[in-house]
């Protein structure tokens, strides 16, 4: 083995002249490539960049360079501070609530679809499922407070299954069912492509062979199309699991209010708020470098975990 | 057996036609309540299956309101030329990094996927663009940070990477280079997924709304979902009721109002994406073999 590689190394060109061949023969795709790179630059890698000023007392007179350095300043008094639980547990609890109820929905839902006798049916509902997602947040957000009012629809629903009614969004203990029902009901159909996808390519030929085996529907569903489609829901998992810190602040913002402050600020509204609200640039930051970390760590175990126990992983 | 199969069909053909109304209500509900006297409207409790009354007040009211009409051009510009540029930006990067010789193609890569699962955060992106990029009420503040989805570009690298060699390589005998073969080849023969990524990149535009919050000031400069989050979510369809009657008639009317806005906020997006549905799952699915 030694010698086969000494051996190749001899008829090997140095690294050098491999790139400098490879930018003659491309030169093109590589000056086509400049503004495509220029914008993750700019837009990307210099934000990054940017995040530097969570270690400084950042006056933007002064700029980035200029400005006094702290340290880890920002990110103790954060972890100090009153808020910093409270964000938290904000975030894992709408976050995990998310994913214990969302993500198995659409599954769910394109498991039932493949099951459908009738295509055509099956169309008309994959479209009418999709639709909800096509619609701009704060169409969907002022639908839901509207919805959600005493007199709303939502409660009047409910009146019939013997509940009071009552303005849900000014109570704290319903936001995150309130969250949580509206971004299933949006993005159901959506999140159930993916899994369509695989469904349908999965061979038809593991179906009859499970047929022979006397094997009913049920027993197909649990013994071929649910491994079948296993790698995509792992990936789709690991993908939500790095996702666990940060809830969005969109939906959030359009949708809190003085009496649900506390269970639904969470850690990105907290940035905004603390950022664009009270100008505190550097603090935000800090707040934001932290919670981009976490993230970046949580993908990586999820993926790492994957990777020893299922053979799946992002890389 | 197989009656119980036949119980399951049922269940499951049941279920979807409960979901279905499930589903569209809320439309049904902003198009009825729409076209609803106000008067009548503001009474009523319950489901709206039906305009209560019928009038057309609603959408004359707002077609007065000139902020509306400023908003739908503005998102209309925006969308114009985002998506242009989304797809130029997009279509070019993915372009270049489906040829197999470039040597630095996986670094590329790399450094681009990364910005997936990695960002400065909200706050100095901020300060970049509106102190050091000085974009502040500039559209280019909307349009330059979301120039390419790479989750798009690699959809579309994927697909452009299982084109057919041999076009190309008979298009180069023909003397044609790289910008030549990207227009006019594999462009062209892309256009399913080109087709989609339009609908993705044009719905981002059509709904975005927070980015516009922070970087444009001027109100005149507003598009349309500011607008819209005004009237539906600040509540202030003041500027739209005025000189028509008493306050509590003026809350009536600003409630069939805002149904109005969202069917004509809505509606555009609602009638392209039908036509494009059949491409979602072939671009969903190309996508998801890379993984």
């Amino acid at each position: 083995m030694q010698k086969i590689k000494k051996q190749s190394d001899i008829y090997k060109e140095s690294w050098f002249t491999t790139v400098s061949k490879d930018f003659k023969r491309n030169r093109t795709i590589y000056l086509l490539l400049i503004p495509v790179l220029l914008y993750y630059i700019m837009f990307h890698y210099a934000p990054m960049y940017g995040s530097v000023i969570a270690f400084q007392n950042f006056k933007p007179q002064k700029g980035i360079l200029g400005s006094d350095f702290v340290g880890l300043m920002h990110f103790k008094n954060f972890f100090n501070s009153p808020f910093f639980g409270r964000v938290l547990l904000n975030t894992l609890r709408i976050s995990f609530s998310s994913i214990i109820f969302g993500f198995p929905a659409p599954i769910l839902l394109a498991l039932l679809l493949n099951e459908l006798k009738f295509p055509r049916f099956a169309k008309v509902v994959q479209n009418i499922t999709y639709m909800p997602h096509f619609i701009s947040l704060v169409v969907i957000c002022s639908l839901i407070r509207e919805f959600t009012l005493d007199t709303g629809v939502i409660n009047y629903i409910l009146g019939f299954f013997g509940f009071e009614a009552t303005s849900l969004l000014n109570f704290p203990q319903y936001f995150t069912t309130v969250y949580v029902a509206s971004g299933i009901w949006q993005e159901i159909g959506w999140g159930s492509i993916i899994y369509l996808a695989a469904l349908s390519g999965l061979d038809p030929a593991l179906y009859e062979a499970a047929t022979i085996d006397g094997a009913n529907r049920f027993d197909q569903m649990l013994h071929v199309t649910l491994p079948g489609i296993l790698p995509t829901i792992v990936i789709m998992l690991i993908l939500k699991l790095g996702q666990v810190l940060s809830v969005g602040y969109e939906k959030i913002i359009l949708l809190y209010n003085d009496n649900t402050m506390s269970v639904a600020d969470v850690i990105s509204t907290y940035v905004y708020a603390k950022g664009l609200l009270d100008l505190d640039w550097s603090f935000s930051s800090a707040v934001g470098l932290f919670n981009s970390i976490i993230n970046f760590l949580f993908l990586n175990v999820a993926n790492f975990i994957s990777k020893k126990t299922s053979e799946y992983s992002l890389w | 057996m197989k009656s119980k199969i036949k119980t399951f069909d049922v269940v499951n053909i049941l279920f979807m036609l409960i979901l279905i109304p499930i589903m569209l209500y809320p439309i049904w509900h902003v198009v009825m309540a729409s076209f609803s006297e106000s008067s009548l409207l503001t009474g009523h409790t319950g489901l709206i299956l039906k305009p209560q009354g019928f009038s057309v007040d609603s959408y004359r009211l707002m077609a007065k309101n000139p902020m509306i009409f400023k908003g739908y051009l503005n998102t209309i510009f925006i969308v114009v030329v985002g998506v242009t540029l989304n797809i130029a930006f997009t279509a070019l990067g993915a372009y270049c990094l489906s040829r197999k010789d470039l040597y630095w193609q996986k670094h590329i890569m790399m450094l681009m996927v990364f910005t997936m699962y990695f960002s400065g955060g909200l706050i100095p992106r901020y300060l970049m663009i509106t102190q050091s990029y000085h974009l502040t009420n500039s559209y280019w503040s909307l349009i330059l940070p979301g120039l390419i989805s790479t989750y798009n570009l690699i959809i579309m690298r994927t697909s452009f990477a299982a084109l057919p060699d041999s076009l190309e390589e008979s298009a180069k005998l023909d003397g044609a280079g790289a910008i030549r073969i990207l227009v006019s080849i594999v462009i062209p023969l892309s256009m399913p997924v080109i087709a989609v990524m339009i609908l993705y990149y044009a719905v981002g535009h059509w709904n975005a709304w927070f980015d516009a919050s922070i970087y444009i000031k001027e109100r005149e400069k507003f598009p349309l979902q500011l607008i819209l989050r005004e009237i539906l979510i600040i509540n202030d369809t003041n500027s739209m009721t005025q000189g028509s009657g008493d306050a509590s008639d003026q809350m009536a009317i600003g409630e069939t109002v805002k149904y109005a806005v969202i069917v004509v906020s809505t509606l555009p997006i609602l009638c392209v994406y039908p036509f494009l549905q059949k491409y979602f799952q072939k671009g969903v699915m190309i996508g998801a073999v890379k993984g």
